[in-house]
């Protein structure tokens, strides 16, 4: 492979809960995402999409296997190493609810300028960055001024695309970030997420709308129960589906064409799933 | 006729203003009719006229709508309680605050045809296990004594339909009952209504605000923005030869990130 692997997942395993209760989410999963690369997280909920996330972030322990981002392992990093790596922004994240992944209490120029500060960057060259990045997410730099509270949800999800974008990260982590946006902005956040490849970011961008997987990624990764079933170009598992489980997953999906016609064809894969 | 709406217009008595200016449709046994468009554009309003549940300040101020032979506007709330649930019933888009979370969910939908259909409480219980079992629950016994929050989303609003066609409505109304749902579960919750409205001869109104999911299933589709009807006609002439401009732009952007334009064709895909 030419481009550089970016993030490394080597079979990883992790539970949830104590003694009985204790249950795997994720069981051998392994994964390679490569520089400049889009990898689409398909699966249903608790299939463990979210988990993969939080685990490569650092976020939930996992019990066993290895996660390796920019050739850092940092399967046994603690608590400080997290804090040099979350820092160096090499890693960043969006939640679906852009209200989680920024300061409520922070002003949008606050919040893009607050991890280059950190970082040790000269106060104007942080104000001509936040700026350039807003410019970047196509809002006004008259925003920068406001409370996320103040904002539309497109405008926030895209404060919170750009505020990812500052410290120019390696990796993006990106969980349903256009699920709760109405049609035009759903489509607008898509572009500059597609933009992004070309300067040479990872994405895993983790969704159920399968259409934006389509569109954005280079490749699909299907999680079903805990364990990856399929791993493949997009174009492929969209259309030559190996596993019953995407296959049902696809033909799921409502489209403007052939969706009822397929009624008969996801009776006999939910039958043949649950089997 | 089962459900007949015609030049509907619904105002706000408070400040004057019409919110619905004239929406027209009919429904036959077995027929299904979409309504799209963004919020705000007057869907649920529509729906719940049909349904005789207005809010308070809002009153349909011109226009008609007439519910098996009724015309809805000369009802008595007496009249109103016979018909609903045994006439016209629906579900929503958040199944849980439906149903009450502590009673568990078979006795709530027993109580619906214990009401409605004045059966003994023995009968009420199998009547509701065979619902149950034909909205596809795969353990009917164990659902109908579990509480709302052991059920997952999709079970519920199976649950819902489950009462909600308990007393054997002729019409559905499904305002975005797939919306909170994941893909798969939504596609189940679809195929279970085509399959209701094959075997049983319901119709449905199905309002959603995406495209895809009304074209799986109607026959007709109503386009509504800012009140009005922009567009209407049958699914196939609506998607495939949109008129006017707003339409089009729904198609766009539903293609632009949609699923159709990575497929290849159906018919390559059958091959």
């Amino acid at each position: 492979m030419n481009a550089r692997a970016v993030l490394e997942v080597e079979d990883l395993e992790v539970h949830y809960g104590l003694g009985r209760r204790r249950r795997r989410v994720l069981d051998g999963v392994s994964l390679t995402v490569s520089g400049g690369e889009a990898i689409g997280l398909i699966g249903e909920t608790g299939s463990g999409k979210t988990t993969l996330a939080r685990a490569v972030l650092g976020l939930v322990p996992f019990s066993r296997g290895r996660v390796v981002i920019d050739g850092q392992d940092v399967s046994k990093a603690r608590a400080r190493q997290w804090r040099d790596l979350r820092r160096a922004g090499v890693v960043q994240y969006v939640f679906q609810d852009s209200l989680r992944s920024l300061d409520p209490d922070l002003a949008v120029g606050k919040s893009l300028v607050e991890p280059l500060l950190i970082q040790g960057m000269p106060r104007a060259e942080a104000d001509a960055r936040a700026r350039a990045f807003l410019d970047r997410v196509h809002l006004d730099a008259d925003l920068l001024g406001r409370l996320p509270g103040a904002l539309s949800g497109g405008q926030r999800q895209r404060v919170a695309v750009a505020r990812a974008l500052v410290t120019e990260p390696k990796l993006i982590i990106l969980d349903e970030p256009v699920s709760a946006l109405d049609s035009a902005n759903r489509v607008l956040v898509l572009e500059i997420l597609k933009g992004l490849r070309e300067s040479g970011i990872a994405l895993v961008f983790i969704s159920h709308d399968l259409g934006s997987v389509a569109g954005l990624t280079d490749r699909i990764a299907v999680l079903y129960q805990g364990e990856l079933v399929e791993v493949g170009p997009t174009r492929s598992i969209i259309n030559a589906p190996q596993h019953v489980y995407t296959r049902l997953l696809i033909d799921s999906a409502p489209t403007l064409r052939s969706a009822a016609a397929k009624r008969s064809e996801r009776e006999s894969l939910r039958a043949l799933l649950h089997a | 006729m089962v459900l007949s709406v015609r030049d509907l217009h619904i105002r706000d008595q408070v400040t004057g203003q019409e919110i619905v200016h004239g929406i027209s449709f009919e429904l036959t046994p077995g027929k299904v009719v979409g309504i799209v468009g963004e919020s705000g554009s007057g869907k649920t309003l529509t729906c719940r006229a049909a349904l005789g549940i207005l809010p308070d300040q809002l009153e349909v101020c011109a226009g008609s709508i007439t519910l098996a032979g009724h015309d809805i506007a000369e009802l008595s709330v007496k009249q109103w309680t016979g018909l609903r649930g045994s006439t016209i019933s629906a579900v929503f888009q958040d199944p849980s605050s439906y149903l009450n979370p502590s009673i568990q969910v078979g006795p709530q939908i027993a109580e619906v045809i214990r009401v409605k259909k004045k059966v003994r409480r023995r009968e009420a219980r199998n009547q509701v296990l065979q619902l149950l079992r034909s909205v596809q629950l795969r353990h009917p016994e164990s659902v109908y004594s579990q509480y709302t929050y052991e059920l997952s989303g999709g079970m519920l609003q199976r649950v819902l339909i489950a009462a909600a066609i308990a007393a054997d409505p002729e019409v559905l109304i499904a305002d975005e009952a797939t919306t909170a749902l994941d893909v798969i579960v939504q596609a189940e919750i679809l195929d279970l209504l085509a399959e209701l409205r094959e075997r049983t001869g319901l119709a449905l109104v199905v309002v959603a605000h995406d495209l895809a999911v009304v074209a799986q299933l109607c026959d007709e589709v109503l386009v509504m923005r800012q009140g009005d009807v922009v567009e209407q006609g049958t699914t196939q002439d609506v998607l495939y030869r949109p008129q006017h401009e707003y339409t089009q732009l729904l198609i766009a952007e539903h293609e632009q990130y949609g699923l159709d334009r990575f497929l290849n064709a159906p018919e390559l895909e059958q091959a």
